[in-house]
Formats: structure tokens, sequence, C-alpha cells
């Protein structure tokens, strides 16, 4: 007996380490380290506030990625599913590795203000991306990467209003994001009309649906639907299908479905914030301040967005879109 | 513990009294621990993961992964003291939220005191405990269903409430509040050790896991909950306060998920409204995966403490071996389905032996 209990304790621990070499051992694209066309050979963690699987966080970590590839820097990314706590024994952990730079997103300043000022005391440079642009000076961040969310809500509120749009829904699927209220209180400024807040759940598409559906079809003077992520706005453009509704929509942030839709005319525009160079600039910006001293931005943003993807351009963003860089 | 489960020493001990059976004995008492399987398990994660990386054993290390640990561990020996007496509790995760919320609202928005703010959401927290309690004894409805209610009626109250008062999803500025500075020390400081800083947090940890143990072992209440667990009927007969004993387990989670929630709001110094959410799976999976039987009766707080630690190992020692983070939930999967599988093969092991 006491031999098949060690037997169950081997293989478990035969199959722990089997996936563990599998995880090493199939190298995705951050441990081609070298394998680009330059050979710094630093080693740089991305944290971010992101869920696993999101099609937002996806690009930004394929940019990291593809930097550390061109650039010949070992990236490793890490999300932390909008879990604060998470997020900041992550960069904890990044931080007792030595690593040479970091990068965080930083939608909970407050959370993560202890950790990134462990990591700049440690001389280890840290850039803040995505979220966080007011306090990212504050904490010792050597750059911030990002786009500003109420200059990005304004210019909506602005096009949407230019396009006929009195009273709209700004759709939250994040509810404990700020940047998503900063987004929503923009628009609610460039537009000059009313806006309401509706909350979904970025994680139940089919559920978001119903709600706008339902907004929808029990307000018919909403003319406008504004969602903050491209599954939810994906989801809003079935909606208004079903709704019967006349209502123009426009999102931010893209993927295929979006594109499409632009380009198919159902959709207005979509901000972009381009969260590609997010993933991708910081990486260069580390390289370059650890091999050369460079800082890029003199403390302020560097903005990345907000572009605007329309009828015009849809067809060419479609296509990188559908390789998941836009 | 177990005693209570077993009031009968081993039938065959009278007649063959010799050395052999005495042995086999001890290794089945041993093994009739409900901690022994996570605990073997923790031993062999902590190997896996020193192999595959110096930094994990490192102290600077440890102290990385006893954090999640222990702010997981502290809502687990609640919540499998809960699971051994017969109950689920699915708002666990999201009281800690509004127990930071509740907290952080009354300070930074109402001026009031930050200890008279601990102590209302202490009551609070406590006060949803006693509701869960209350309703799963008088309804008689599974508690999985009245706490699921709970669960999405706190998490709507947190955002809504929390939008209501302050306009915005989360709420900072503690540190700013008079008086935090006399706060801190308790939830936030850190200690130093050889130069590597752990947090407080460890030591409520180790409080709770202490007062958790003693009490299920050594008290009247912990006799108590075994048996409500393993037989609400039957105890009920023979005269334990079965109701009140529900109700007190269910303000025991309420008023670890206080602690845990201040613990985070005073090291964040801001709490988010959707803090906690999806964590009451990951309570229970300790509580699990630390040898509580899902239908009550059976298990141990140290076990639940093991199965935090095996959790926040886990959680950090993916980062620490480099793996990309793609893998980390199906890790977490793999790791629970091992510990509970070994859990099983050690049960039934040491039913086999006993007969």
């Amino acid at each position: 007996m006491k031999l098949r209990t060690g037997a169950v304790v081997a293989a478990s621990a035969v199959l722990l380490l089997a996936a563990g070499c599998s995880g090493t051992g199939q190298p995705p694209s951050a441990q081609d380290a070298g394998g680009g066309s330059g050979t710094y050979g630093y080693n740089f963690t991305v944290v971010t506030h992101g869920a696993a699987g999101d099609t937002f966080w996806d690009v930004v970590k394929k940019g990291a990625e593809q930097a550390g590839t061109d650039e010949g820097v070992t990236v490793t990314y890490r999300d932390s599913n909008g879990d604060p706590a998470r997020q900041a024994q992550l960069i904890d952990a990044a931080v007792n590795e030595n690593v040479d730079g970091l990068v965080v997103s930083m939608a909970n300043p407050d959370a993560l203000r202890a950790s990134i000022e462990a990591a700049t005391a440690k001389g280890i440079p840290v850039i803040t991306i995505n979220s966080g642009q007011d306090r990212s000076t504050e904490f010792g961040a050597l750059a911030h990467v990002g786009q500003d969310e109420g200059i990005a809500g304004r210019g909506a509120g602005a096009q949407m209003a230019a396009a006929g749009v009195t009273k709209a829904l700004c759709v939250i699927q994040e509810a404990g994001n700020i940047g998503l209220e900063q987004r929503c209180q923009g628009f609610a400024e460039g537009l000059g009309g009313s806006v309401e807040n509706l909350q979904v759940e970025n994680s139940n598409p089919t559920g978001a649906q119903a709600t706008i559906r339902a907004k929808l079809q029990s307000d018919p003077s909403i003319n406008g639907v504004l969602t903050l992520g491209p599954v939810i706005g994906a989801a809003a453009i079935t909606a208004v299908g079903e709704s019967g509704s006349s209502a123009q929509l426009a999102t931010f942030d893209l993927n295929g479905d979006v594109t499409q839709a632009i380009a198919d005319g159902k959709m207005l525009f979509a901000v972009d914030q381009q969260q590609y160079t997010q993933g991708y600039l910081p990486i260069v910006m580390l390289t370059l301040y650890k091999a050369n001293l460079n800082t890029i931005g003199g403390g302020q943003p560097v903005l990345t967005g907000p572009g605007y993807v329309t009828q015009e351009n849809a067809a060419q963003v479609q296509e990188l879109a559908t390789a998941g860089t836009r | 513990m177990t005693t209570t489960l077993n009031p009968t020493p081993p039938p065959s001990a009278p007649p063959a009294a010799d050395e052999r059976v005495a042995r086999v004995g001890l290794l089945r008492r041993l093994v009739l621990r409900p901690e022994i399987g996570s605990l073997i398990g923790a031993v062999i994660l902590f190997v896996l993961f020193a192999v595959s990386s110096t930094q994990f054993y490192s102290l600077a290390g440890i102290s990385n992964w006893l954090d999640p640990a222990s702010l997981f561990g502290i809502m687990a020996v609640a919540v499998a003291m809960l699971m051994i007496g017969g109950h689920f509790d699915l708002s666990a995760g999201v009281l800690t939220g509004t127990a930071g919320l509740a907290t952080a609202v009354m300070t930074t928005q109402w001026g009031l005191n930050i200890w008279v703010a601990l102590l209302v959401s202490l009551v609070l927290c406590l006060g949803i405990g006693f509701v869960n309690g209350y309703l799963v004894t008088r309804t008689g409805l599974p508690s999985f269903i009245i706490t699921l209610a709970t669960f999405l009626m706190l998490q709507g109250l947190n955002l809504a409430v929390t939008k209501l008062i302050t306009g915005t999803v989360s709420v900072g500025g503690m540190s700013q509040v008079p008086y935090f500075d006399t706060v801190r020390p308790l939830f936030a400081s850190r200690i130093s050790l050889f130069g590597v800083d752990f947090k407080i947090q460890i030591l409520w940890w180790v409080l709770v896991v202490a007062i958790g143990a003693w009490v299920l072992a050594k008290t009247r209440f912990g006799n108590w909950t075994f048996a409500v667990g393993g037989d609400p009927v039957a105890s009920r007969n023979i005269g334990v306060p079965a109701a009140r004993t529900t109700i007190t387990l269910f303000m025991g989670v309420g008023a670890c998920a206080w602690l845990v929630g201040s613990l985070k709001l005073m090291e964040q110094t801001s709490v988010q409204t959707s803090q906690g959410f999806g964590e009451e799976l990951i309570y229970i999976v300790a509580a699990v995966i630390g040898g509580c039987l899902l239908t009550g009766g059976y298990g141990s707080v140290i076990g639940a403490a093991i199965g935090a630690l095996i959790f926040g190992m886990t959680s950090q020692g993916i980062v620490y071996a480099g793996l990309d983070s793609d893998w980390f939930k199906f890790f977490l999967g793999a790791m629970l389905l091992l510990a509970v599988l070994a859990n099983q093969y050690v049960r039934r092991y040491a039913e086999r032996s006993g007969r």
C-alpha cells in the first residue's frame, strides 16, 4: 500500500515535471532571445492587470514579445486578471529576480506603489503603460506609454455628436477599472448630450448583448452606443440589430469583428489606442535606456492613441487585426 | 480532531499486541490525519519549484509566495471550519471587498475615525455572516443557494453603493486619513528578517490558524462543529445547539473576511469594487486540498493552511519557473486535481488498513 501511495506521488511529480518542461522546452517567441536582429540580452518583465486570453491584452503581449525578438532581449509577460494584490506580488517576484527592466500597467496605482517604488529603489527602470498616467512620474517610473483616456473619450464623443447622436449609452465591461470610467466621462463631455453608463461583464458577451438589447428596447430615444472594448462592441452590433433600434455604434479598441463591422458600415468608428505599441515601445525604450541611457518623452506621457479606424482605413487595419497585431 | 469521528480505538489492538500491529497502528494514525495528503503535496511542490528556480527558496522568494498564501490562508481557515460544519459560503470572497470598501468609504468620504470605521465594518461583516447563517438554519435551504444570493447582492452593492457615494469604482486616499499611521503597523507593516521584508499579514495568518486549530480540536464548540457537519439531525437530538453553531461558523467567515479586507486596504491604501470577486472558490480549493470533505464532518484547519500554502507556492512558483502565464490556470487546476487524488488515495488506504 505504501508503494502504491508512493506511485501516485511519483506519478504526480513526473506529470508536474513534464508539464514544467513543456513550458520551458517549447519556447514562446519571448524565449527566442538572441534570435532576432538585436543581441542585447537584457531580461525584461511585463506585468499587466489584464486577464489571460483577453483579446486586447493578447495584442499587448504580442507587441512586447515581438519587440523582445527584434531587440534580442528576453521578455516575460505576466497578467493578473484585474487583481491589484496579485499584480503587486508579480512585480515583487520580478524585483526579486533582479530583472533588467519592468513594464507595468497601472489600473490601480495605489496598490502598486510600494512594489514599483521597491523596483526603482533597487535601480530597476520601470515604464508604466496603458493606465496610470497621472501617477507614473510620482512613483519614479521612467516614462508612461499609453492613451489619455479623457482625451480619447472626448474625441469619441465629438465624433458621435457630429454623426447626430444626442442620447447615448456608455457600456462599461470591467467593473473597477478607473480608465473606463474616465472614458465615459470624457465621452459625455465630448458628446454634449445625455450619456447613461451601463455595466456589463466582459467575460459574458452574450449576457452583455441581452442587456444592451433590453436597454435599447426600453428606451427608443437612445440613438448612440459606445462600447469600451471590442468583445462587447461586437455584442452591441448584434444587440442593435435584434432590437430594431437605429442607434449608431462606436467602440474603443479593435478586433476582427469590429473592423469588419466598420468596413460594412454597421459601426461608425473605433477608437484605437494601438495597444500593440504599448507592448512594443516600452521594450525598445528600456533597451535604449539600459544600453544608451536614453529617455523618451521627458516625463510627458508617450501617447499611443487615440487613432480612429473608420470606413476608409478599415480594410487595411482588418488584415492586421486578424493577425492579432492591431 | 479525527478522534471525534472514531471514538473507538482500533478493535484489533487487545489480542495481538505485538510490535507489527503497533507499527501499523502508528502509520494508520498518521495517515488518517486529514492534512497528510496536502502536506506531501506541499513538500513535492516546494522541491519541484526549488529545482526550477533558486529564487523560489531564497528568503525574498519565500516572503513573496507567503504573501498570497497568507491572505488566502486566513479565509481558508474560516471556510474550512464552515465546511467541516457542513456548509459553503460563496459570498466569502466578495465580503472581503465589502469590508474594505465600507472602511474606505466611511473614512475617506464621511470622515469617520479610522478605528471606529474598522469596528463598524467588522460589525457589518459579522452581521452579514449572521444573516447567512440565520437564513440557512431557518429555511433549511442549501447554503450554496443562500450564499450565492448573498454573493450576488454584495457584488451589486459593492459596485452600486460605492459609485453612488464616491462616483467612481475605486476608493483611494486611505493614507491621508487621520490616524492612518496608528492603524498601519497592525495591518500593513513589514517585519525584516535577514534583510528581507515579510508582511505582517503572515503573522495574522499564523494567529488565525492557531485559533482555528485550537477551537476545532480542544473546545466544545469544535466538537459541535464536527457533529453538526457529520449529521445535523443526530447532533440536534443529542443536544448540540446546531443552529447556533452554524450561525457562529458563518460569522467566523465574516470576521476573517473583515480581517483580509482590512489587510488589503491598509496595504494598498485603495480598494476597488471588484475586489475579492471569484476568490471564494480559491478558499474552498484550499480547504479541499487540505483534506476537508465537501460533505462536511471531516477536515482540519492545519490542512486548509497547507492548502493555502500550496496555492501561494503555485501562483508565484509558476512565475519563478519562468512558465508562460497562459498556462497558469491549467497548472492550478492540475495541482488541485493531483492534490485531491492524492488525498483520496491516502484516505482509501487509511480506511482499508483500518479493517
